[in-house]
């Protein structure tokens, strides 16, 4: 991968974008377990699959999700965190 | 073509003794099943074999021995780490590594060099000096030397780094060493073989049984084994394994790459690393500099090169060598990192009976070979962890109990 798209800029080198990690849905801070909060802390999925992740495009700081194949390097498609809802599915 | 060597093409047999010997087949039970043919994985066979008297093993590796990590690191041996654990564990391991060549009779071209962690500013002095002192405390050579030790060790370095970054001090580890590490593991692989133990290469694991919370079998592609013992030293496959076996882990994979330069005449003694200019340097018996960097900066399976590595590792070459500008990069490649949160390993026993994990060995795999194969013997033999392992269980994280070593690694990663 040389070149991802920003959901705002456009396509751009990936020297512009910084990783965030997996996109994870988070457990309620006040009701989880010591348990399931170290789960979602620590855990990680780390096989290689198709991922929903955070990447920042760092000019214009601008975070997205990027849906990619990590085994393959691909990315499928970018669009903003708003359109979650409506394009990421169960994540 | 000299005669000798013409009889030998046309002949089946070979003129030297091979390493190790080359089972046909797959037996349809074992007493362990080591996943992995890597350093770590025959250094375990080996102890179980020469140590615990174990020696109904099979060691399956889906590629070749030693074609994984053990064979694409940097070769750097050192036990100036953070934590007591670490140190106390790493230390250990360097004491093998010293007798390891009389050990295996084979030549490691083991070579003590002295290690040299450069401190660019006052918050990385702090933790040089915290480093020295954790060190001496469990008798570790470690201590904390200025500019002019370095410039004397190295005369070529430019302690100003371009200007921007002038270098204040290093912590200086004595017993840095580097190995010739494809050695480590035909080593291993050959003494474990003696003693009965069967390596299987081209063999890939399919499949983990697990009854009732206990280990029963191993599928693979060439066929079904019963077991009650399963070693998974597969470093940046282990999600996948662990997948199987329905574990959650913190492991998250990166690539990191390596390279090396043309060969020179020697004019690097010592083994140099750099945190803030993300660089570790050594040059080897053949006179390449070997060069090794930080992580790949996102999540990738792949053992592809970028040409980003080089770029960025050869400028901080420069600005630490100036007169290496015209010396030409002639190999770089790339292993799979298996990351853990606090930088310390995952080893030992899991909430699964029969199933132990050596992972989590993220860059800092190659120097624990000696150690993480002794330790995991004792622990697969006895079903109990080795104690200068207790501090590296897969709990520790539901436990909240982090054993915090980042800022022993080499580079800011």
């Amino acid at each position: 991968m040389k070149i991802l798209t920003c959901p705002i800029n456009g396509a751009r080198p990936i020297s512009e974008f910084t990783y965030g990690g997996e996109y994870r849905a988070m457990p309620d801070p006040q009701t989880a377990s010591d348990v399931v909060w170290a789960d979602y802390v620590f855990n990680r999925n780390g096989a290689p699959s198709v991922k929903l992740e955070w990447w920042c495009h760092t000019p214009s700081t601008t975070w997205f999700i990027a849906e990619r194949d990590t085994a393959r390097d691909v990315v499928i498609r970018s669009f903003l965190f708003d359109e979650m809802n409506t394009q990421g599915g169960a994540a | 073509m000299p005669w000798r060597l013409l009889r030998f093409a046309l002949s089946k047999k070979h003129p030297e003794p091979r390493m190790f010997a080359q089972p046909d087949k797959l037996k349809t039970s074992y007493d362990a099943v080591i996943i992995g043919g890597g350093g770590h994985g025959l250094a375990a066979a080996y102890y179980l074999a020469r140590d615990h008297g174990m020696k109904n093993i099979a060691v399956l590796e889906k590629g070749y021995i030693g074609g994984g990590n053990t064979g694409r690191n940097t070769t750097i041996i050192r036990s100036n780490y953070l934590t007591p654990e670490g140190v106390k564990f790493y230390d250990a391991s360097v004491d093998l590594w010293k007798d390891l060549s009389q050990d295996f009779d084979l030549n490691l071209f083991y070579s003590t060099r002295g290690h040299y962690t450069l401190a660019h500013t006052d918050a990385a002095m702090r933790t040089m000096r915290w480093r020295a002192e954790v060190n001496k405390h469990y008798g570790v050579d470690s201590e904390v030397v200025g500019p002019a030790e370095i410039r004397k060790a190295s005369p070529q370095i430019d302690l100003s780094c371009g200007g921007h970054s002038p270098i204040l001090g290093a912590l200086y580890h004595a017993p840095g060493a580097v190995a010739r590490h494809d050695a480590v593991a035909w080593g291993y692989g050959r003494g474990a073989s003696m003693r009965g133990v069967e390596i299987h290469q081209q063999t890939q694991v399919t499949g983990i049984d697990v009854q009732g919370g206990k280990v029963c079998g191993v599928h693979t592609d060439k066929g079904y084994i019963a077991t009650p013992k399963v070693l998974c030293a597969v470093a940046g496959s282990t999600p996948r394994i662990t997948d199987m076996v329905g574990l959650r882990t913190p492991i998250y994979i990166h690539p990191l790459q390596a390279m090396v330069s043309e060969p020179m005449k020697p004019w690097l003694n010592p083994i140099l690393v750099s945190g803030s200019l993300h660089i570790y340097v050594s040059q080897s018996a053949r006179g390449e500099l070997v060069m090794g960097a930080s992580l790949d900066p996102y999540e990738l399976h792949s053992t592809r090169s970028t040409l980003d590595f080089v770029e960025g590792l050869s400028a901080h070459m420069l600005d630490m060598f100036p007169f290496l500008s015209h010396v030409k990069v002639v190999r770089q490649w790339a292993g799979m990192a298996d990351m853990t949160p606090d930088f310390a390993p995952i080893m030992g026993k899991t909430p699964i009976e029969g199933f132990y994990l050596d992972a989590g060995w993220g860059t800092w795999g190659f120097k624990a070979t000696p150690i993480s194969g002794k330790t995991m013997a004792y622990t697969l033999a006895n079903d109990r962890n080795h104690e200068l392992i207790e501090g590296f269980s897969l709990s520790r994280f539901a436990q909240y109990a982090l054993t915090g070593e980042k800022g022993a690694a080499s580079v800011g990663h």
